[in-house]
């Protein structure tokens, strides 16, 4: 898989879910986008990641 | 001149009157923007005096309206228009769906990301972010990336307030490259 810009190894039937808890994001700042479309973050427990698949992930941090 | 037209008939939102947010609204003023809005729904602080475009004759008013005023003195041809209201999930997407650019210039994070992903997911703008901008480190750090097809975020990506201070400089840096940004998009470029 594609991810954030480079190639990865992914376990098989890994949902975002698990794959944004693993790599230690805080859910409520990050937006995601697969594939070109964006994910709502209650819809990551149902979405299973594939090789073929691009991911990007935006983890924000605070001031402005 | 086609470029000074173009500017002129362009509307751009902006989502926070902060740091980032004041500065940006101030930048495309000077450069034209024909209609700019704004929300935002706080008040002015003494401790926003060390980056944000207010001074001390505005202190404990709300940002929207001192903008207004600045704004106004600054570029009289610009229609500016604001909201003062908390920008929330219920109603982000009320505030901002008429909007093809929109500037994310909150500083709390999780409102970051909540703007992002309602906005990209219910509309069609574009947004131009900053995250990244706390500190004193290398401004040359500081950059624009297209993340998302209709995402742009500026900044370092990293230097947090809640390890760093927050000062002018990088703010100022932070606001640059989203305003640029934005202008980019208005002129037709969509490279950061």
């Amino acid at each position: 898989m594609i991810y954030n810009g480079k190639q990865i190894n992914i376990e098989e039937n890994v949902t975002l879910a698990q794959f944004i808890q693993d790599n230690n994001y805080d859910i409520k700042k990050i937006a995601v986008e697969l594939n070109l479309n964006i994910i709502p973050k209650f819809e990551y427990k149902n979405v299973i990641l594939k090789d073929s698949d691009k991911l990007e992930v935006v983890s924000f941090v605070g001031g402005g | 001149m086609k470029m000074k037209r173009k500017l002129m008939q362009a509307t751009v939102a902006i989502a926070g009157a902060g740091g980032l947010g004041s500065n940006i609204a101030v930048m495309l003023a000077r450069s034209g923007i024909g209609k700019i809005f704004i929300v935002d729904f706080d008040i002015v602080d003494k401790s926003n005096l060390n980056r944000q475009h207010y001074s001390e004759e505005h202190l404990g008013r709300y940002k929207t309206e001192a903008l207004a005023e600045q704004i106004t003195k600054i570029n009289p041809s610009v229609n500016f228009t604001y909201k003062t209201v908390k920008v929330t999930e219920d109603n982000v997407v009320e505030l901002f769906k008429e909007y093809k650019i929109v500037c994310e210039a909150f500083d709390n994070p999780i409102y970051k990301a909540m703007l992002v992903e309602n906005l990209l997911i219910k509309t069609t703008a574009t947004i131009v972010s900053g995250s990244g901008m706390a500190g004193y480190s290398s401004g040359n750090n500081i950059q624009t990336y297209k993340k998302m097809s209709r995402l742009y975020v500026c900044g370092d990506l990293e230097s947090d307030i809640a390890s760093n201070c927050i000062m002018s400089p990088r703010v100022q840096i932070c606001a640059g490259h989203q305003a640029n940004m934005i202008i980019r998009l208005l002129l037709g470029e969509d490279t950061p």
